[in-house]
């Protein structure tokens, strides 16, 4: 725990230490807020549904840039080889960096509240969906980081890694989509259907806390995690 | 304190570490040298459980590196090679996040911290940030951290690669220094360092030890002649006459003649202990006038050179190999086939 709490500490405070924090948590918050000041007016609705439907999208992009990092970088600089050879368990690393990616966007959260507290200054939201939004974006954000970190440990090139972090979060964000529902057969419907990151979120959006989508939304982070640390252990045996 | 057993490491078809055994203990500086690519940072990686040997053990401070990783590398502080360090991170920051990692109290932390910084002369950049500093610092700032737990067993790769020479000095006598209690085990290319620092060398070449003892042992398992160059006042043929009565005298060449001063160069059989000594009393007992006397022994370059490349290239069957290969097959598969041969060639010789 006390290992995890290092690394944790390490990275997050790397964030901050680079620009990458920064231009992060400004062009995701000046595009989020652009994108829904410029209907918000216009429909005179106190809500943000809206903006909310929108984020896997904007996550799609945001938070495998998060996450590209946070090994690719390791690898290519040679520093992972210090880092595994101190005394801390693999898992520990890959922990104390989910939790380092997960509080930045945490506290990007946390600013983008400005949101949801204009819309009350003007008119009178419904607390409990934002409230929702709120839990539904944190719960797919921490699963894409956890896919992300994963593509990350897959390769020393960063770039490759935003990539590859994209794209698995696009497949898996694609196949809950009816689109994609309509033309699969039948036997696969269930599984694909229960395996998109979308289909839970939006029912989580709708304001219902559902403790299967919760749990879905745990064991797709717990697996890519456990991938991770299978992924890093994989330097012994190469 | 470390004790390999048979150790086995490939990369895919490459053989990096094959067959690997030695032991070493605390109060020793072991140095590991050995050609590029000779498996020295395979075999440090297995050590410190970066990496899982294929076959073989290893155990390090009494922890087996399969089972017990956590616990060797505890007792170990590693520096890998180029000294791999975050550079957006502060040099105190960056030992900090070391202090806590390694489990050190927190009342001890500050101790350790300013007294690693002592030791590994980092205060004048202490206020900056890793990436300004220049490759000499990085070093040093690399050795700190694997210092910081004051370990038993130090691990370093390379450790005075990119120094500028008075630096090398200073680590060469840290390391020294570190070497009275603990074990250290250092890689280079470097020969004289080897010779500077070292109480015992481990000699790696194609992934198997090829020499281990101190330099002197080392030096006397060559089997090469030596070579005494003299120089004296008169006539040529009476001075090469006597000259072959010295024992162990095996040839004799006239290298110049100078103001009546005959100079040559003697070879003279490996079983005689100082030829010098021999060269002088044949002087005195004929009344020469010595104008040079000088005992070329084998030093280290040589040994080395005997124990990696030079039996690879003396051995006459591999011309052999390459030449019965190249006539069928295409190139990449010649090269295989030749190291499998030289390699082979190695071992044979080496039993």
């Amino acid at each position: 725990m006390r290992n995890i709490n290092a690394i944790f500490k390490k990275e997050f405070r790397s964030y901050f230490n680079s620009p990458i924090a920064y231009i992060f948590m400004t062009v995701f918050l000046g595009i989020s807020s652009w994108l829904f000041f410029r209907t918000f007016f216009i429909s005179a609705q106190a809500e943000m549904r809206g903006l909310f439907g929108l984020m896997p999208w904007i996550f799609l992009f945001f938070i495998p840039a998060v996450t590209m990092k946070l090994w690719a970088e390791e690898k290519k600089i040679g520093t992972a080889e210090i880092l595994m050879t101190l005394p801390i368990r693999d898992f520990e690393v890959v922990l104390g960096k989910f939790f380092a990616s997960f509080a930045l966007l945490a506290v990007t959260a946390l600013f983008s509240l400005c949101i949801p507290i204009s819309v009350a200054i003007v008119g009178d939201p419904d607390q409990g969906t934002i409230i929702c939004g709120y839990l539904g974006l944190l719960l797919m954000g921490a699963a894409y980081l956890s896919i992300g970190l994963f593509a990350s440990t897959l390769t020393e090139n960063q770039i490759v890694a935003f990539i590859l972090g994209i794209c698995a979060c696009f497949l898996l964000l694609i196949i809950g989509e009816e689109i994609v529902l309509f033309s699969t057969p039948n036997w696969l419907y269930p599984i694909f259907s229960y395996l998109g990151l979308g289909t839970h979120y939006s029912s989580i959006l709708r304001g219902v806390i559902d403790s299967r989508d919760i749990i879905y939304y745990l064991t797709i982070i717990g697996f890519f995690l456990y991938l991770s640390t299978l992924s890093v252990e994989s330097r012994k045996w190469r | 304190m470390i004790e390999v057993k048979e150790l086995t490491k490939s990369y895919g078809p490459t053989l990096a570490v094959n067959q690997v055994s030695f032991e070493a203990r605390a109060g020793e500086v072991v140095g590991f040298i050995g050609p590029n690519g000779a498996g020295k940072t395979t075999t440090m990686r297995i050590l410190t459980c970066y990496l899982t040997a294929d076959s073989g053990s290893a155990s390090v401070a009494g922890y087996d590196v399969q089972e017990h990783p956590i616990d060797v590398r505890k007792n170990v502080g590693y520096l890998p090679e180029s000294a791999p360090l975050y550079v957006d991170m502060g040099v105190v920051d960056y030992l900090k996040f070391m202090t806590e990692i390694r489990e050190i109290p927190k009342f001890e932390r500050r101790q350790r911290i300013n007294s690693v910084i002592d030791i590994c002369g980092l205060s004048s950049v202490v206020q900056k940030d890793i990436g300004e500093l220049s490759k000499g610092f990085r070093q040093r700032v690399g050795l700190a951290q694997s210092l910081i737990h004051d370990p038993p067993i130090l691990i370093l790769d390379e450790p005075t690669s990119g120094l500028d020479p008075s630096q090398t000095i200073e680590i060469r006598n840290l390391i020294k220094e570190l070497g009275k209690e603990k074990l250290v085990l250092f890689s280079t290319h470097i020969l004289p360092e080897v010779s500077a620092t070292c109480s015992r060398i481990l000699m790696i070449n194609q992934g198997q030890i090829v020499a281990n003892g101190t330099l002197q042992e080392l030096i006397g398992q060559v089997q090469s002649d030596d070579t005494v160059h003299v120089a004296i006042r008169g006539a040529d043929e009476e001075i090469r006459a006597r000259l072959n009565e010295i024992e162990g005298v095996m040839e004799i060449r006239h290298v110049a003649t100078g103001n009546g001063v005959e100079s040559y160069e003697v070879t003279t059989s490996q079983g005689i202990d100082s030829p010098t000594e021999l060269f002088f009393l044949a002087a005195v007992e004929n009344n020469w006038q010595m104008a040079e006397l000088r005992h070329e022994s084998v030093d280290l370059e040589q040994v080395f050179l005997n124990f990696t490349t030079g039996e690879v290239e003396e051995t006459a069957p591999i011309e052999e190999i390459v030449t019965q290969v190249e006539d069928t097959s295409p190139i990449e598969e010649i090269d295989t086939q030749t190291e499998e041969a030289v390699t082979g060639i190695t071992v044979a010789e080496e039993e």
